[in-house]
């Protein structure tokens, strides 16, 4: 077990530097001149050369790379290009509130997708069965933007029970967890379904059944946590999901967290809030990997690291 | 596939038919309604009626064949960005699984690193180094869906590599070339195509998410996505802005979705959902 998760450790250092370098290349390779972008269109050469200079614009790519991954290494995410302020300081300052609605997301996901695709297979071939799957169908292939702006106009304009705009209250988490959550409580329900179907089918739980267990007690205990290993899966892999999910969901909503400072910052070529952005959602999504990987281990003892 | 098969899956049948109905209508749809460019400002706003069926938008242009004409912007992006995807996943795939070694683990490790973004933002990064365009989103989203389809490649060749028929093939002097796109390829085309079709609906609802913040397609393109971006202002006034577009995307990716679970179901009965 520790050897398992030293060599991922490792694996998952080479992962970052590697995803470092990666952005590293791709946002150099933005065309334009980050210099003249960021001086304005009234800046007269000199500044913007010197403003070049400042900012170590100037040196050669290799030259920025090295002292870029030399920063990184001692913790220095470099500053904003526009703010001044530290990338650190600006993410910690959205940091709380991207992982806040990814939680209450990730909550709405299991409390809406689990029961129903546990009653979906109890009642296998019934009406509601038949609606909810159409539902989970619907929801998967359905754009998040397009859902926030539904319930924008119609919980917040028409009938004004949530604010749409920044997060000032627990209200204001309503809506932006209701359209990154729901898209992902459709796989789960999804999921549960076909893998409470599979376990259903199995003998001990003809056994537990035999042995006069209470059907609760059949459907919770022996058959949801056989079924749990693939549902654990993707609700890991769906916290990824709900994180890319996020970026725009944030913009739809003016939330303050980091996919919209992502998505302000490549718009306005403030590069280095980009890197440093890109940067911990890349840490965040490998970390939730490895926790799920190391879940399995827990929910199924046959499972040895 | 068997005729009195699809006839036998409604499902199937109706993404068919949605899917059918989009492209006859990218295709001479056009043909049949009004510019999506020309405006009037003395009829904008005006909702949803007899005139204008979907109503008009922010500029008096036809919402109606706004959307008519944007549906081929949709429907390529799927094609385009799937194409490049598995195009891309075969070319890393098949020699990282035939040759394995030090091949297939830098060829996977270039995959783990692109896998550690979220697909939205290496697509993101992407579209602005291409530029803004309506063709730049198929592009981004291709080109990050390629590791996806290199693992589903690798973990496909890698499973016949050692078959009978492929050492059949060696034994009688096929070079690695030739093993490879004449033996392994087509007998793993099968969930490669599955996925394919499953990966097109997502890959859509991607390239409209890229319009939508504002780095795909730019005004006054009828991109669904770009629609629905600029319908934001007017969510107050004119909500019916923010409807149609989406709904339209949403219809689309159904269509897909349907036929992708159905294929699925014909081709890879192991896969089969209950």
């Amino acid at each position: 077990m520790v050897a398992y998760a030293l060599r991922k450790l490792i694996f998952t250092c080479i992962v970052l530097l590697g995803a470092a370098t990666c952005s590293f290349i791709l946002l150099h390779l933005i065309p334009g001149d980050t210099a003249e972008a960021l001086a304005g269109p009234q800046a007269s050469v000199e500044d913007v050369e010197n403003l070049r200079r400042s900012l170590g614009l100037d040196r050669p790519l290799s030259e920025q790379y090295f002292i870029y991954l030399s920063n990184l290494a001692k913790g220095n995410l470099g500053s904003s290009y526009r703010t001044k302020r530290t990338v650190a300081e600006e993410i910690a300052a959205r940091w709380p509130a991207t992982l806040m609605l990814s939680c209450t997301s990730l909550l709405v996901a299991v409390v809406i997708g689990i029961p129903i695709g546990v009653y979906a297979a109890i009642k296998r071939g019934s009406f509601l069965d038949t609606i909810s799957m159409i539902a989970a169908f619907i929801g998967v292939s359905m754009p998040s933007f397009w859902l926030g702006l539904i319930l924008i106009v119609v919980f917040s304009i028409k009938l004004g029970l949530f604010p749409y705009y920044g997060r000032e209250s627990l209200l204001s988490y309503v809506l932006p967890s209701l359209t990154l959550g729901l898209a992902v409580a459709a796989n789960i329900a999804r999921l549960t379904r076909a893998s409470m179907l599979d376990v259903l089918n199995q003998d001990y739980i003809r056994t537990a059944r035999g042995k006069g267990l209470k059907e609760s007690r059949v459907i919770l205990v022996h058959a949801l946590r056989n079924a749990s290993i693939p549902i654990v899966t993707i609700i890991g892999l769906q916290w990824g999901f709900l994180l890319g999910g996020q970026v725009v969901t944030e913009t739809v909503f003016s939330w303050p967290g980091i996919g919209r400072m992502i998505v302000d910052a490549l718009l306005t070529r403030d590069l280095q809030i980009v890197q440093g952005g890109i940067l911990v959602m890349a840490l965040t999504f490998t970390v939730l990997n490895l926790l799920t990987d190391i879940s399995y281990a827990i929910l199924d003892p046959r499972i040895r690291l | 596939m068997k005729r009195y098969e699809i006839l036998n899956n409604p499902s199937l049948l109706l993404g068919l038919f949605i899917l059918l109905a989009l492209i006859l209508i990218s295709v001479i749809g056009p043909y049949f309604v009004s510019s999506p460019y020309t405006q009037n400002t003395s009829i904008k706003f005006t909702p949803p009626g007899r005139d204008y069926l979907l109503g008009t938008d922010n500029f008096g242009r036809d919402v109606l064949s706004r959307l008519v004409v944007g549906a081929k912007y949709s429907l390529s992006a799927g094609l385009v960005s799937v194409a490049i995807g598995t195009f891309g996943g075969l070319l890393l795939g098949a020699p990282a699984g035939y040759y394995g070694k030090y091949i297939d683990n830098i060829i996977m490790l270039l995959c783990d690193i692109m896998l550690a973004f979220p697909g939205i933002i290496l697509s993101m990064a992407i579209v602005m180094v291409l530029g803004p365009g309506i063709y730049t989103p198929m592009l981004a989203v291709g080109i990050s869906s390629i590791p996806l389809f290199t693992r589903l490649v690798r973990a496909q060749v890698l499973s016949l590599r050692d078959a009978p028929f492929v050492e059949a093939a060696r034994s009688t002097g096929a070079g690695d070339l030739r093993i490879i796109f004449k033996h392994l390829l087509p007998n793993c085309m099968g969930p490669i195509i599955i996925q394919a079709t499953l990966r097109m609906g997502s890959a859509i609802l991607m390239a409209a998410t890229l319009s939508f913040l504002g780095m795909g397609a730019q005004p006054p393109e009828p991109e669904w996505g770009a629609m629905l971006n600029a319908a934001r202002p007017y969510l107050r006034t004119s909500p019916y802005l923010a409807i149609f577009p989406g709904l339209a995307i949403t219809i689309t990716v159904i269509g897909i979705n349907l036929v992708g679970d159905g294929l699925r179901d014909y081709l890879d009965p192991k896969l089969r959902e209950r």
